[in-house]
Order: structure tokens, then sequence, then C-alpha cells
């Protein structure tokens, strides 16, 4: 039965969790530090000791790790591993493109891959430039792959389990400065939803903004910087970037004729370009040049006063919005 | 009843096996030479024997994941040639209507779980597998067959640990034919036999003759058997040899003088039918495991050409679910 409770971020992936382990006996979970610890953010607490085997502990060995699941996917669990930070994707990326992406198109659908891989990413004060990297868009182009990136505690609850139901591999992106934020209230119980959708946090008529991941509460900031300006903004959140909303963002995009697509990956070969070209390739006359807002191409700095002076913030998008309903 | 098994009977039953990935692979190649095969192929010609030790002691349930130089597995697991050739031909028939190829194929209703063009790429498929069957009641044993150069890929040493790890079912087959595509394996490594790394990981680990299906049987067999009871993964390194280059084109300029006149001795087919002849086992029953393997081939061959080319209509699906 849904039922509504004051969850946080973490909280509310961890009930998800452990509401899969529940209600579907082919679901595993396991990953580095994943089963008697937890989860290093410690959002699979509790797991290990409800559902036993079922929740466990892995070598540090990422290539194990996914491949495992994508063979134990392929003979009919449900795995749900972590990737304790996105940049370790990298060390076994074989295992997601060239291995769980094939397994369905490949066999014409003879074999399948219903896995779900738990990461987070994105830049907090302090950390390296190995452990601040925002990947999404090397999923992206690997078809095969569904790609989300919760944002609110609500989104941490549902698109896991959405995640967890489809019968494709999905990479379920979270964002550790999001995991020990205030609780929000969580409707959980309730139907799971097919994958795909977007949020419109902000209905407007000016101008466009399209953002996903934790930045988009730098969006919202200046979204309403703008409302005070006399522009009102449209913010279109999307926490599912495969599927992409394509109709959804085009037809806004269409009506206010201005558009900036804000990200904290890199700006070249990020998924704005992308957002950018779809929107060329529709026909959609704008009024003013689009605007990508994104981390220059660079390496992320340590230091937290190096990285605030790159990764953007409110201000920044705020300063694209207007240089876009200024323009035209 | 039926009478039991001879020894001769076995022997006749694995040279029968040999001969009919032999002449597959040379059909392969007949039609890769011809150009009615495209793109890389990489034949197991002289590695027969692996596939048809192996493959006679693993159970329908039990997965197999081979390398790209697994047509011979796949056939010795149960995939029809026709199959097979069809696949590689590009055609509708072909066990993935044409999308595998050559290198990575897979027929799951014959318990062939896939070709792998990444080398050591499968280990880990093969760890999960294993890993399912902890939780479906299967007992599933998972067969891992890569050669000597995925011995030095991160992704096999990983899984190796993860199945010893967790005890889990998997039996890791090197197929070491000496050459890492096309570089000696002994340059480049310090230790050359590759089974001495089991210890390192506290599994069982045994260098065997590769190249006389009885032996590959009897050790796989053990080895299928302590993984199915609980006896966690185990490495077997078989020794053998490919008398043909790593891909078809290969100018196999890394070979000793008088290599492949020495391989010509001790190749499964060549030293199977020496012991045949040695236990006065008739001429007759001898030519008969060639010319039935050359018949179901030739038969099968024909059928595969005779399917239409893979249509495109579907090409677009089976990307998502």
């Amino acid at each position: 039965m849904p039922e509504t409770r004051k969850l946080s971020y973490g909280e509310a992936a961890n009930a998800a969790l452990r509401r899969a382990l529940d209600d579907w006996p082919e679901v595993l979970v396991y990953g580095e530090d994943v089963g008697v610890p937890g989860g290093v953010f410690g959002v699979s607490k509790g797991l290990r000791k409800q559902f036993g085997d079922r929740v466990f502990d892995t070598p540090i060995s990422e290539s194990a790790i996914l491949g495992s699941a994508v063979g134990a996917a392929m003979f009919g669990r449900r795995p749900v591993v972590e990737i304790m930070w996105t940049d370790f994707f990298l060390v076994a990326l074989d295992q997601v493109v060239n291995q769980a992406a094939n397994v369905r198109y490949v066999s014409e659908g003879r074999l399948t891959a219903p896995l779900t891989i738990r990461t987070q990413q994105g830049t907090a004060p302090g950390s390296c430039a190995q452990h601040s990297q925002s990947l999404e868009a090397f999923f992206l182009h690997t078809p095969g792959i569904r790609v989300c990136m919760p944002v609110t505690a609500q989104d941490a609850h549902d698109l896991l389990l959405s995640s967890i139901a489809c019968d494709d591999p999905v990479v379920v992106i979270e964002n550790r400065t999001l995991y020990h934020g205030g609780k929000q209230e969580v409707s959980v119980g309730g139907p799971v939803a097919p994958i795909g959708g977007l949020r419109v946090r902000r209905p407007g008529t000016t101008a466009t903004a399209v953002t996903w991941g934790s930045i988009s509460q730098q969006v919202l900031v200046a979204a309403e910087t703008l409302a005070s300006e006399d522009h009102d903004v449209e913010v279109l959140e999307t926490p599912w970037l495969d599927p992409f909303p394509w109709d959804e963002v085009l037809a806004s995009v269409a009506r206010t004729r201005r558009l900036v697509v804000t990200h904290e990956a890199n700006r070249t070969g990020g998924f704005g370009a992308e957002v950018l070209a779809r929107v060329a390739e529709a026909g959609i006359e704008l009024a003013a040049p689009p605007v990508r807002v994104a981390v220059p191409d660079l390496r992320l700095p340590a230091a937290p006063g190096l990285a605030a002076a790159v990764v953007p913030a409110a201000g920044d998008v705020a300063d694209a919005l207007r240089r876009v309903t200024t323009t035209g | 009843m039926t009478e039991p098994e001879t020894a001769t009977d076995t022997m006749l039953r694995d040279l029968r096996g040999l001969w009919r990935i032999r002449l597959l692979e040379e059909k392969i190649r007949d039609l890769r030479l011809n150009g009615d095969i495209v793109g890389s192929v990489h034949l197991c010609i002289g590695q027969e024997a692996g596939p048809v030790g192996a493959c006679s002691v693993l159970e329908p349930a039990d997965a197999l994941f081979a390398t790209y130089r697994g047509h011979g597995w796949a056939l010795a697991r149960g995939v029809p040639a026709a199959g097979i050739l069809a696949e590689l031909l590009g055609r509708s028939t072909g066990v993935n209507g044409g999308r595998g190829g050559s290198a990575h194929f897979s027929a799951p209703e014959h318990g062939f779980h896939g070709e792998n063009s990444i080398v050591g790429g499968g280990a880990p498929l093969a760890v999960g597998a294993a890993l399912a069957g902890r939780f479906d009641g299967t007992g599933r044993v998972a067969l891992c067959v890569f050669g000597d150069g995925a011995m030095n890929q991160g992704s096999v040493h990983e899984s190796m640990n993860f199945a010893a790890a967790f005890d889990l079912p998997v039996v890791f087959v090197c197929e070491n034919n000496e050459y890492s595509e096309l570089t000696p394996i002994r340059d480049m490594v310090r230790n050359d036999v590759l089974a001495e790394r089991a210890r390192a990981y506290g599994i069982l680990g045994e260098r065997i003759d590769g190249n006389d299906p009885a032996v590959v049987r009897d050790r796989v067999g053990d080895a299928v058997q302590s993984a199915r009871e609980g006896g966690g993964p185990v490495l077997l390194e078989l020794m053998t040899a490919r008398l043909v280059g790593h891909y078809i084109g290969d100018a196999e300029q890394y070979r000793r003088p008088g290599e492949l006149e020495r391989l010509a001795e001790t190749e499964p087919i060549a030293r199977l039918r020496r012991a045949l002849r040695s236990a006065s086992v008739d001429e007759t029953a001898i030519a008969a495991a060639h010319a039935e393997a050359a018949r179901e081939i030739e038969a099968a061959a024909q059928e595969a050409a005779a399917a239409p080319p893979a249509g495109t209509d579907a090409v677009r699906r089976h990307v998502h679910a």
C-alpha cells in the first residue's frame, strides 16, 4: 500500500532496494563495501542483515562486478550492482559497452541482461580529478544502455525501482552531495513506473532551460533570479536521459524559441550538444543562439576555490539565460 | 539394454567429433577465401580436442562461454553446423540471423552462451552464470574458455579471484596454443606454466595434454564434478597448437623453422588415428568417422548456402526490450 515517509535521498534509494529485494526474489545487490558495511554512503545499510546472501561485498574488481552481473542477468537474476564512483567505471567499461549493451541485440533477444548499475558522480568540495567527473555521455553514446540521474528523494526511490524492473541494462547515476540532504516526503509502496519521462520544474514562456543531475538546483535558482527580472523561464528537468523525452523538450523549445542547456559534464561531446543538435535538426527557428552551460574542457581541480572557478553555479546559468532572453 | 561403449568406440566417436570441427573449419576457410564469408575469421584447426573432450562432460543446464575462436566449441556443444555456417554467411537462418558473425555469435538454446571478441571479456560473464546457479537451484557449472593471451588480462585475473573468493563453480579452460595472437606467450610471462597461477588464487590448477580428447574429458570431467560439488573454481591449461594463423591471412612469421611439420605429428586427428591403428581398429571404421563428418558438414554447407540473406526489416529491433 502506498504511504508517505520522510526520507533523505540516500534513505529513499535504500527503501527502493529493500522493496526490490522483497518483491522480486531474482534481485541480488552487491558491490564493493555494499554488504556488511552497507555502502560507503550508507545506501545499502541494513540490507545484508535482512536479506542475507542476496546482498554481499565483493573484491575491488569492477570488471568482475559488472561482468558477473551481466552473466547472472543472462541467467535469470536481476542484479543491482554498485560502482562506488563513476570514475571507477573506466577500468571496466568493456563489461558495459562491449558486453551488456550487446547481449540483447546480437542474440536477437534470445539473451537479455536486465541488470541495474548504481553509481554516483559529480563534483564535491575537495574531490580530486579522479573522483569528480560527470560521465553520463559515455553511456548515452552506447545504444542498449538506459541512463537516469535521480535528483529528488522521490527520484532516488522511483527511478531505481523502475530501473530494476526494466529488462534493459540501466545505469543509475546518483549524486553523493544529495545522499544526506534534508528529508523529503517520499511516496513509497505505489506501482512501479515504466522508465522515461521528465519533470517540468517550473513552467514558463520566455525561454527553455533543460538540465539534469544535481546542477538542476542551480538552474532553478537562476530561473527565480530571471523571474525577478520579468523573464519567465521554463525549467525542464530530465532525470531520464535514455530514453530522453525528445518530444516534450522540442515542443517547449519550439514554443519559447530560446534554449539554455546546463550540465555538470564537460562541454565538448556532452549531452547538451546532442540537445542543441536535435533542436537544429528539428528546424526550430530560435530567436537567439542557444547556449550550453557546462564545465569547460579541463580536468577538475581538488581545491574548493579552484573547482568553484570552473563548475557552473546559479550566476553562470542566470547569465546564460539573460543572454538568450535579451538577444533577438 | 544397450551395450556399454567400448574404449575403441569412444575413440572412434572422438575421431568423428574432431573431424566435424576440422571439416567445418576447413569449409569456413574455403568460404572466406572465395569471398562468400567476409571479415575476420579465427580458426581452431589443431585445437579440436579441447571442445570434443570438454563438451562431452557438460550437462544441458551448464553454461559455456568461448572466444572468437569458438566455432569448434559451438559445434561440440550441439549448435548445428548449418546454423553456424549460415551465421558466418550472413544468412537469415544463422544462429543470430547474421548479427554475430564469425566472432560473436551465441546459441543459448544449445547451451552455448557465446563467443567473445574481447580477449578475456567473457570470463566475468561466466562467473555471473555460476553466481546465478547458486540462487536458481540448477547446480549449473560455467565453463569459461580463453587462450593463453587472456591470462594476461585483468578481467581474467579478477574473475578467477572473484570465483575463488565465493567458491563459484567455474571451470576456467585456458587453451595454450603458445601464441597470444602473433606473439609467443613465453616472451610475455616470466613463468610460462600458466596453470601455476591457480595456486595464487587458492584454487586447483593443472596443465594437461590438450590434444587428446580422452585426457581432456577426464580432467575437465573431474573439474566440473569438483566445481559442481562445491569445490570452487578450477583452472585447466590445455596444451595445444593451432595449425593455422591467428586469423585467415596471418603471415605466421612467428613460426620457428620446421614447427608446422612437427605439429603435424602431434595434432589431435593424426594422434588419434595412430592410436586407433595401434589398437588394431579396422581402417574402414577409421575412414567412416571422417566420411560421416564430411557428409554432415557438406549437407550443412548446402543448407546454409541455400538460405536467403538476413533480412534488413528487423535490423533496428532488439536494441532495447
